[in-house]
């Protein structure tokens, strides 16, 4: 089994002591295999732990129960930054800092020699079309930009595995779809490994190699749904009928788990009457 | 803009040009006695004859010495109170109102104790100033670390960054903008706190020369020591602003 990267076993988080009023179980015996070079999507309702599941993959959460291993290393609630990189919202390029800075601030924590940050920031500037932006500031960047810039110093870091929370969830859904496409075509091109979260169905079907379909809280994996089609994808393949089938099968699995999250956020006499 | 900030300007400079000419009609005109408002003229010539001193640059050492040490106590004990609260969210709960609190009771109240405890001398006058501006740095650098969002942070220590380089990237230059102002306010205070401190009571300073000049009825003197601490407060308040906007745009 050389060829997977992450390795998720029984995993299981819950906020709060166990018995305590306030305690939350976040994710219940979670287990999933991801191989190398693979893309593959945590989707699911709102708050049934996807989130959480990929910071416990980074490392940022200790899982209360279960372990995760990493290229054969155990993550233990401690960031491995040589291996991999997290891309979040847009929201979370330091604003303080040029966007060349932002570069060079995310290599200087990785560790890596200053001589080698300028010429590693401008190709993955370059590589999503944003070189000319090099001494903006992120606000003064639209926010398709700005994530643009973002997805970038992702990658700029050079690690075999990629995290993204929900990177697209603040932009409109036409400057998402042409981020989607370029994500693809710069995947495409580096064989990293990716585990994406996102609540868009037409997101997951177009980007992943395999969809993890998840119930509402406790989280757990309902099903793992195959998207057989290569990697760099045109925005024809959403024009396809596999593409609506499969985005209809991940649909109709998700409803009834949509539904229970809405159902438990109701008042109970309104939910029973 | 470049509009906006001239007619901002002219209104601004009217407004001094109106003063000083009420000054002038009412003291020339003979309208207000010339023991409570000498003439512009006098006040000129008084300033003249004040800063050929000796007197006035040894009263002015006096003054800015004890404004330097009780912002730098003020300022070294306010960040770090701050700053060490925000690490903790009980102590944040506890003392922070307490902090608020004893911000709203006039501090001048506490003078003649610190006079007690310090003396007459400029010691008072330190204590007085650094307490008084203590708390708006003290209370900005609280505001400036808990407003510090937490995913800025995630994505510092998801890039591997240690506890102080999450400090010296994320946390201080999310907070300086606020940081910044509460040195400004805290400042300002200190200032007014130690002139008005030297004024009701001490043996030196700028303060100490304003209330004598009044009680030897010496008025062009007074007005001449009052123009030179408005004088100052613009100059300071010019070089702290730009000091600030060049932080800020960094």
């Amino acid at each position: 089994m050389n060829d997977i990267a992450i390795s998720i076993r029984n995993v299981t988080q819950r906020f709060g002591g166990e018995g305590q009023a306030d305690s939350v179980l976040a994710l219940d015996d979670v287990s999933l295999d991801i191989r190398k070079g693979e893309f593959v999507c945590l989707l699911g309702p709102s708050g049934c732990g996807k989130s959480t599941l990929l910071n416990i993959v980074g490392g940022l959460f200790k899982p209360t129960t279960g372990t995760c291993t990493v290229e054969g290393r155990a993550v233990n609630g401690e960031p491995h930054p040589d291996k991999i990189a997290f891309v979040f919202q847009e929201s979370t390029l330091f604003p303080w800092y040029t966007v060349i800075e932002n570069f060079h601030i995310a290599l200087k924590f990785q560790g890596i020699a200053r001589t080698e940050w300028d010429d590693r920031a401008m190709a993955a500037l370059r590589a999503v079309g944003m070189a000319s932006f090099a001494r903006h500031y992120p606000e003064q960047l639209s926010v398709g930009m700005r994530q643009r810039v973002n997805m970038a110093r992702g990658i700029c870091v050079g690690t075999d595995i990629l995290l993204m929370d929900e990177p697209f969830a603040a932009l409109d859904e036409q400057t998402r779809m042409v981020l989607g496409e370029d994500l693809s075509q710069l995947l495409a091109a580096t064989k990293k490994t990716i585990v994406f979260v996102t609540h868009s169905l037409a997101e997951a079907v177009f980007l992943s190699d395999r969809i993890a379909v998840m119930t509402a809280r406790p989280g757990k994996i309902k099903t793992i749904i195959d998207v057989n089609e290569p990697h760099p994808r045109s925005p024809d393949f959403m024009l396809e009928s596999r593409f609506s089938e499969l985005r209809n099968e991940c649909y109709a699995l998700l409803r009834d788990e949509i539904r229970a999250t809405v159902a438990a956020q109701r008042d109970p006499q309104v939910a029973g009457s | 803009m470049e509009g906006s900030s001239f007619a901002a300007r002219s209104v601004q400079l009217s407004f001094v040009a109106i003063v000083a000419g009420a000054w002038y009609l009412a003291s020339e005109t003979g309208s207000v006695s010339r023991l409570f408002l000498p003439p512009p003229r006098e006040v000129i010539a008084a300033i003249e004859r004040l800063v050929a001193t000796q007197a006035f640059w040894s009263a002015v050492t006096v003054t800015l010495t004890t404004i330097t040490k009780a912002f730098v106590i003020a300022l070294v004990a306010g960040v770090l109170t701050g700053y060490v609260l925000t690490r903790s969210k009980l102590a944040m709960r506890v003392i922070e109102p307490v902090l608020s609190g004893l911000f709203t009771i006039p501090i001048t109240l506490f003078l003649p104790m610190f006079i007690l405890f310090f003396g007459i001398g400029a010691g008072s006058k330190v204590a007085y100033g650094a307490t008084y501006a203590f708390f708006p740095i003290a209370l900005n650098t609280i505001a400036a670390f808990s407003k510090a969002e937490e995913r800025y942070l995630r994505a510092a220590r998801s890039m591997g960054a240690g506890a102080w380089d999450c400090f010296r990237h994320v946390l201080l230059p999310g907070a300086m903008p606020v940081l910044i102002t509460g040195m400004r306010i805290g400042f300002f205070i200190c200032f007014a706190s130690v002139l008005g401190g030297e004024t009701i009571s001490s043996v030196a300073g700028v303060g100490r020369n304003i209330a004598l000049a009044a009680e030897l009825m010496e008025p062009a003197r007074m007005y001449a020591w009052i123009m030179f601490v408005i004088l100052t407060s613009v100059t300071l308040n010019m070089v702290v602003y730009s000091v600030e906007n060049r932080i800020r745009s960094r």
